[in-house]
């Protein structure tokens, strides 16, 4: 999977099931700022991630996580580990 | 003496109507909300009966952040609390700057513990429950999301009593108010209606088993009753003093004048007269009125064998030389369960309101000891001004509730 399906797949979910306005999804955008993400969402969004793409994030990843893009990048990095 | 309570706001999402509008309809018409769910006989209940009723899709009305955490019951309690707020005429700027109350009934949330459990088990790890999953998994869900969306500053727990949960959530309430400890108290009761909620209830085979008639097997006092139909849903009503009600202009609906309870401190399941008549008197008594002085009883009559038979001789014992009319709303409903004890109020406040007497549908004919109560089998046209309402649930915990048309 290349780094434009995990982000077609991420953002229509942030859209359908996190409530995003889509035009706000923006790869340079402030991941946490954007999504409003409390410690509870973090719970969710491993579970987004598990459920679309198979693999698990840690807390520990999430540190890393700035923008959309850094996000994608994860995942990717994940899935080819 | 105490402080008036009044009920300003009613709310109800239950099989015979999801809002006071379609519930009054189904009461004066005496329809039925029971019918047959495949899925249980497929998963091994003796009876596939229960009450039938969507569950409500609340995206748009609730952020994201607030739905993952509501259980099935507890998004039928938000659609009745809000229907009850809004009937209060409570708005988002009262419960913004009051301190207001919230006290539900509720007993159970097993699908979402079981749902949980079951992907534990897939999963083999707990973070992909999600974040939701423990707050739908506790028993005071209810209370616990509610209280956070309409940001309740007062008290706020859940009262776990069986199938007296939401009569004693009111007489909690009312106490509360009355004592002068709160102005305003949410109160109610929620049930879910699922599979995993009642195969340990159908278990016990107390469950009727006419399934091919569904609208008919719920038969409270009828000498062929072969047992109870598990249903839910929630109801709500708005509690408070009447010095708030009037300060604040709101409608005032009906006077609870009354709580009584009691324990049996016998068996675990098997009712008990002694321990039922004790409630129905300290209800009397913390009332201040005499039998005669009740228009109606809505019995608990939950339309198994030995439970109606117990009811009616406790209701005998105390009411014989008045003759007092007599239903069980359960015939229409089904049992409630943790919701029961509060919805048969909502159901009260609107045969109170509307002058009539509910039907205890599908009662042909009583057996020779249920032949002394007065059942009301048909629509009955009747000035009620003073009701009360029984709930008895497993544990022998008994609820009794009076309520009376408010005059100033």
């Amino acid at each position: 999977m290349n780094l434009n399906e995990i982000s077609k797949i991420t953002n229509e979910v942030l859209v359908e099931e996190f409530e995003v306005e889509e035009g706000l999804i923006i790869g340079k955008a402030n991941f946490r700022e954007t999504l409003d993400l409390d410690s509870l969402d973090y719970v969710d969004l491993v579970v987004f991630v598990e459920e679309n793409f198979g693999v698990k994030l840690t807390a520990e990843d999430f540190q890393a996580v700035v923008t959309f893009d850094d996000f994608y990048n994860l995942i990717f990095i994940k899935i080819n580990e | 003496m105490g402080r008036r309570v009044v009920i300003t706001g009613i709310g109800i999402y239950s099989c015979i109507g999801k809002n006071i509008k379609e519930v009054t309809k189904s009461l004066m018409d005496g329809r039925s909300g029971i019918g047959y769910d495949p899925e249980r006989k497929e998963m091994g209940y003796r009876s596939a009966l229960t009450g039938i009723l969507d569950i409500p899709n609340l995206k748009g009305d609730l952020s994201r952040r607030q739905r993952v955490s509501l259980a099935e019951e507890a998004i039928y309690a938000y659609v009745s609390t809000k229907e009850a707020l809004d009937s209060a005429k409570i708005d988002d700027n009262f419960l913004d700057n009051n301190i207001i109350g919230m006290i539900f009934g509720n007993d159970s949330s097993a699908k979402a513990v079981m749902e949980s459990i079951d992907k534990i088990r897939i999963k083999k790890d707990t973070t992909l429950l999600g974040s939701g999953s423990i707050f739908q998994s506790m028993n005071s869900t209810v209370t616990m999301n509610l209280s956070t969306i309409f940001r309740i500053k007062g008290i706020n727990f859940t009262i776990s009593a069986a199938c007296s949960s939401g009569g004693h959530s009111i007489g909690t309430a009312y106490n509360l108010i009355k004592s002068g400890m709160q102005d305003t108290i949410i109160c109610g009761g929620a049930q879910e209606v699922n599979p995993y909620a009642f195969g340990s209830f159908d278990g016990l085979g107390v469950f009727s088993i006419n399934e091919n008639e569904p609208e008919k097997a719920s038969k409270p006092f009828d000498k062929e009753r072969d047992g109870l139909i598990p249903s839910g849903g929630a109801a709500t009503l708005i509690l408070e003093s009447l010095d708030s009600a009037l300060e604040r202009k709101a409608p005032i609906l009906a006077e609870v004048i009354g709580y009584g309870f009691s324990s049996n401190g016998k068996h675990i399941s098997a009712p008990d007269v002694d321990g039922q008549v004790r409630s129905i008197d300290m209800a009397l008594k913390n009332a201040g009125v005499n039998p005669a002085e009740i228009d109606y009883i809505n019995a608990h009559a939950t339309s198994t064998p030995l439970g109606d038979e117990c009811e009616a001789a406790a209701i005998y014992s105390i009411f014989k030389a008045f003759n007092t009319p007599v239903s069980s709303t359960k015939s229409m409903t089904g049992h409630e369960c943790w919701m029961s004890g509060a919805s048969e109020i909502v159901y009260s406040v609107i045969m109170m309101q509307n002058n009539f007497i509910a039907p205890n549908i599908n009662f042909n004919k009583a057996d020779e000891s249920l032949s002394k109560i007065n059942i009301i089998a048909k629509p009955f046209k009747k000035e009620l001004n003073t009701i009360m309402s029984n709930s008895f649930g497993f544990g022998g915990t008994n609820s009794n509730l009076i309520i009376k048309k408010y005059e100033s």
